[in-house]
């Protein structure tokens, strides 16, 4: 017999029992379907590393990282403190530190939060604008950086981008959450090739991911594909270009998908551009960041070329319903 | 006799071996890779593999009401005998690939028969 704690509340599991049926028949509801660990529908994260192996069987290594199980075939061995995924949101303060424009219609934003436990480069980060309304933004720097970096686009009617563009200033304080997210780099495989492909402010996550991966060593190649329509709308060209030039494993190819062919410039869809490079994905691990059709059309591409389902990382920008 | 299936053909191992070609197979597939390109790749592969848990005589049951309410929305969108048949065909030819002798095969296929009315809601 074990303990679970949920929402501040103890429930009893017993000896034969899983954590989604113990739940249920105490009245908790835990979102279910398949009930045999196939269809994850009930997955649920655990404060600590405590989850039965058997319990994470074909989830992703990076949520088994963070601790996610699958509640219905999750047999306790101890007593455990388990939340549903999107319980996961606690603020935290943070000071800005740096305000700059990277090209017309994105700017990074420096922001130092000393209370920040850690975090894995690529996440994302929700930033709060008042109490109720908050956007999120991933992390375009990695842990040693000591600070953390966002590349915040210009939506139109975007009301916290706007903000962001026109009134935050260094030294704000502002509120954000924890960092979360799944599409981050893992040393499991140091010499697997990797594979980045992302559109305009899709950038700063596989930036983030790119240097994560060299800080810790990793010796196969990784090709970073950056898609805008036009030149313009591409930014860090020249820093990313240095960067290949320091590190002998590191590719990067800038796409540009519009009418205007320009030299050191690849023309086509940043997707296009690198599946005609990489036509074979069997054993690469694929990042795909940026405009959700790209990461669809993407995603896609990349199982087609045989990339496994679980070596496909993805993060859609999906953009808040304009009030 | 479906237990047993189960067990000739390989169990789990066999489902997660099966589910990459299969998956990939209908996918690249244009007479019905509309009806599985789901926004989240990942929901759509676990699906596959529950219904490949099912048509090897597995430890996952739906009953006709669930093949009736899951592919409604399908139906819906034009879901009719020849992309069932297509299906089909894509699973078989993923089993021949993985080289699962024929006899199994079959069984995997009356499995699948037996769903398709309830499949396309007749």
């Amino acid at each position: 017999m074990s303990q679970l704690y949920f929402n501040d509340v103890t429930y009893q599991c017993g000896e034969h029992e899983t954590v989604l049926d113990a739940l249920t028949r105490q009245g908790v509801s835990i979102p279910s379907s398949c009930r045999n660990g196939v269809c994850q529908t009930c997955m649920m994260q655990s404060v600590d590393a405590n989850v039965p192996g058997a319990a994470q069987n074909g989830l992703k290594p990076t949520l088994q990282a963070q601790n996610y199980f699958l509640a219905c075939v999750c047999h306790p061995t101890e007593d455990m403190t388990v939340s549903l995924p999107d319980n996961t949101d606690r603020l935290l303060s943070a000071t800005v530190t740096a305000v700059r424009q990277l090209n017309d219609e994105i700017k990074c934003v420096g922001l130092d939060c000393p209370t920040l436990e850690g975090y894995h480069a690529g996440q994302f980060i929700n930033l709060y604008q008042d109490s109720e309304c908050a956007r999120s933004y991933s992390l375009a720097s990695v842990p040693t950086d000591g600070y953390l970096r966002l590349h915040v686009r210009r939506l139109p009617d975007g009301r916290v981008s706007n903000w962001i563009h026109d009134e935050l200033k260094i030294g704000d304080s502002v509120q954000i959450s924890i960092p979360v997210g799944s599409c981050f780099y893992l040393p499991d495989a140091p010499q697997q090739p990797l594979l980045l492909i992302g559109t305009g402010s899709g950038l700063a996550p596989l930036i983030g991911i790119a240097r994560d991966a060299l800080n810790q060593r990793h010796t196969g190649d990784i090709y970073l594909y950056h898609g805008s329509h036009d030149v313009a709308g591409l930014y860090l060209v020249d820093e990313l270009r240095e960067m290949a030039e320091h590190y002998s494993n590191f590719h990067y190819v800038p796409c540009v998908s519009g009418d205007d062919v320009t030299p050191q410039y690849q023309a086509g869809r940043a997707v296009e551009v690198a599946l005609a490079a990489h036509p074979d994905l069997t054993g690469w691990r694929v990042f795909l960041c940026g405009n959700p059709n790209m990461v669809k059309t993407a995603r896609k591409k990349a199982y087609l070329a045989k990339a496994a389902m679980n070596d496909i990382y993805a993060d859609a920008f999906l953009v808040a319903g304009a009030k | 006799m479906s237990a047993n299936l189960y067990e000739k053909i390989g169990g789990e191992a066999a489902v997660n071996a099966a589910v990459d070609v299969f998956y990939r197979r209908v996918l690249g597939d244009d007479r019905i890779s509309d009806f599985f390109d789901d926004v989240d790749m990942e929901r759509q592969a676990a699906k596959q593999k529950a219904f490949l848990t099912m048509a090897f005589g597995g430890p996952v049951h739906y009953t006709g009401a669930d093949m009736r309410k899951g592919h409604a929305h399908l139906v819906a969108r034009g879901l009719n005998d020849s992309h069932f048949d297509a299906v089909v065909e894509n699973l078989v030819a993923s089993l021949q690939e993985l080289n699962v002798p024929a006899e199994l095969i079959a069984e995997v296929g009356a499995v699948c028969e037996s769903t398709r009315n309830d499949v396309l809601g007749k």
